[in-house]
């Protein structure tokens, strides 16, 4: 670790938030990808395009779960995302900026309950 | 020692919209700022897939509202857009995975592997839009 290009002489320290972010991003991004896998090769192994072929990978517990998790990793990965985007180009006002982060958590909370609802009514 | 700091320098903020759309990107620069848009893109479509989703799996009623919902032609634009994004977004994204293990950084392997990622993105998206319009 000492030939690092951070140097030998710097101490990172603090709490590393923004490393777990950025590392739960590509975490999240592969469980979706592992997900895109599943998915599609549950549907193209399946019968068909019919209701039953579709709504019946939908009704077993493990895909719901399955589901449940891609989506959480989604939400995670889109507020990483996000928030990447609102830094950069909002960057005149604090508090605009702000605004914007709390409009994508309320949004992205907002689809993840609804998500729930749909993958476990059925 | 923070007065020492404070020289009245000239700030640079981000560049305008105007500059951006000036600037010339290098092809990985292209899949990047798509990347950027095909993200956020999908993140306010996000209740429009649930919906769909919400459609197709809750009742043999509801499947075929969302068989005739998704057959509407601008219905079927925002599919193949959402879709485009999905693809653009996924193949960029292993691209940034491999950089992240600092493979293919320099920039003759940067611009191929920018290739590759429209090489891949786009031939699919084609061939979804031929299977949404009906052509096969």
């Amino acid at each position: 670790m000492e030939n690092n290009n951070i140097g030998p002489r710097r101490l990172v320290v603090g709490a590393h938030y923004g490393l777990m972010d950025w590392l739960a991003q590509r975490v999240t991004a592969v469980v979706m990808a592992l997900y895109t896998v599943i998915l599609l090769v549950c549907f193209l192994s399946g019968s068909n395009f019919s209701y039953e072929g579709w709504a019946g990978l939908f009704a077993m517990q493990w895909f719901k779960i399955v589901t449940f998790v891609a989506f959480l990793s989604l939400v995670y990965h889109a507020w990483v995302g996000m928030r990447d985007i609102w830094m950069d180009y909002v960057t005149k006002s604090v508090v605009l900026r702000l605004v914007c982060e709390v409009a994508t958590l309320v949004w992205l909370i907002g689809c993840a309950g609804w998500a729930a609802q749909i993958i476990w009514r059925a | 020692m923070s007065e020492a700091v404070k020289r009245n320098r000239r700030q640079f903020g981000v560049m305008s919209f105007s500059q951006a759309i000036h600037y010339r990107l290098p092809l990985a620069g292209v899949v990047s700022i798509f990347h950027r848009i095909s993200g956020a893109l999908m993140f306010l479509l996000l209740p429009f897939v649930l919906y769909l989703l919400d459609k197709s799996i809750t009742s043999e009623i509801s499947f075929e509202y969302f068989k005739g919902y998704t057959s509407r032609f601008p219905v079927k634009l925002a599919l193949l857009v959402l879709i485009w994004a999905y693809l653009h977004h996924f193949c960029a994204g292993i691209r940034y995975l491999f950089a992240d293990f600092h493979i293919g950084l320099d920039k003759d392997s940067g611009r191929k592997t920018a290739a590759g990622v429209f090489a891949v993105s786009l031939p699919l998206t084609a061939l979804v839009a031929l299977k949404l319009f009906g052509v096969f």
